[in-house]
């Protein structure tokens, strides 16, 4: 047992020296999903009550198809790296682990199965 | 009775949340809020992908009235979740510490929020 203090222990040892990454990751993800995001809304107001044909030949546009694969991409990053900052502060010990686990593979399917759906309505015929 | 002048710990129970910790832990429900956004956009583009039966089923849920209550609290936790993001991204960069700036841009956010979710509501149902 060491009877330094827990501050003499951590003194001079400087900062954990990883972590800015993921700091520096959510803003840079919040700064395109800012422009994405208008883009999105102004995008499906405007297709409001629109047909399947109109809606499919929307999504088959290649500026279309390219912004929602990015913002699918962009938004689950950011999502992501949103939950494991909330989880970190109000989920502890080892149920902490397993909703993080549970958080990173159904957000990763869930862009995978959106992505792949784009693609698709992109791809496929009417 | 000196203890009374003591200040006291902020307790959630019996403490009265300022406005900027109320719009603070806000930012956060919203965003989780959002997160489970991604689940109806996914069913949404999943739906397109299926074909003309499927998007059908999709369109007529989204606009049922309850889909247009889910699609209305999803448009107000965007445009708060955004503006307040702008908000963060000024702090990160360094601007509006102090806290009659934070006041400021609160509850310029707070009327934004309101102003773009009744702007494109009006548009989209005047569509």
């Amino acid at each position: 047992m060491s009877l330094r203090t827990t501050l003499g222990r951590v003194r001079g040892h400087g900062s954990a020296k990883t972590g800015t990454v993921q700091g520096a990751m959510q803003r840079l993800t919040a700064l395109a999903l800012v422009p994405l995001c208008l883009w999105l809304v102004i995008a499906l107001v405007s297709h409001v009550g629109a047909s399947y044909e109109s809606m499919h030949a929307w999504l088959s546009s290649p500026c279309t198809t390219s912004l929602l694969l990015v913002l699918l991409a962009v938004g689950t990053v950011h999502a992501q790296l949103g939950i494991q900052m909330v989880v970190d502060d109000y989920v502890h010990g080892c149920a902490k682990s397993w909703t993080m686990i549970a958080v990173k593979f159904a957000t990763t399917l869930l862009c995978v199965y959106a992505a792949v759906s784009v693609l698709r309505a992109a791809f496929a015929g009417v | 009775m000196t203890s009374r002048t003591r200040p006291l710990s902020p307790h959630l129970q019996v403490y009265r949340l300022p406005l900027l910790a109320k719009m603070s832990i806000t930012h956060r429900a919203a965003g989780v809020a959002l997160s489970f956004g991604l689940i109806l956009l996914a069913y949404w583009l999943g739906a397109a992908a299926y074909g003309p039966a499927a998007y059908a089923t999709a369109a007529s849920l989204i606009g049922s009235p309850i889909g247009y209550l889910v699609l209305f609290g999803f448009t107000v936790a965007l445009y708060y979740h955004l503006t307040n993001g702008i908000r963060h991204l000024l702090w990160d960069a360094g601007w509006g510490f102090e806290i009659p700036q934070a006041y400021k841009s609160g509850y310029i956010v707070l009327a934004a929020t309101a102003a773009l979710t009744v702007v494109t509501w009006a548009i989209g149902l005047s569509i």
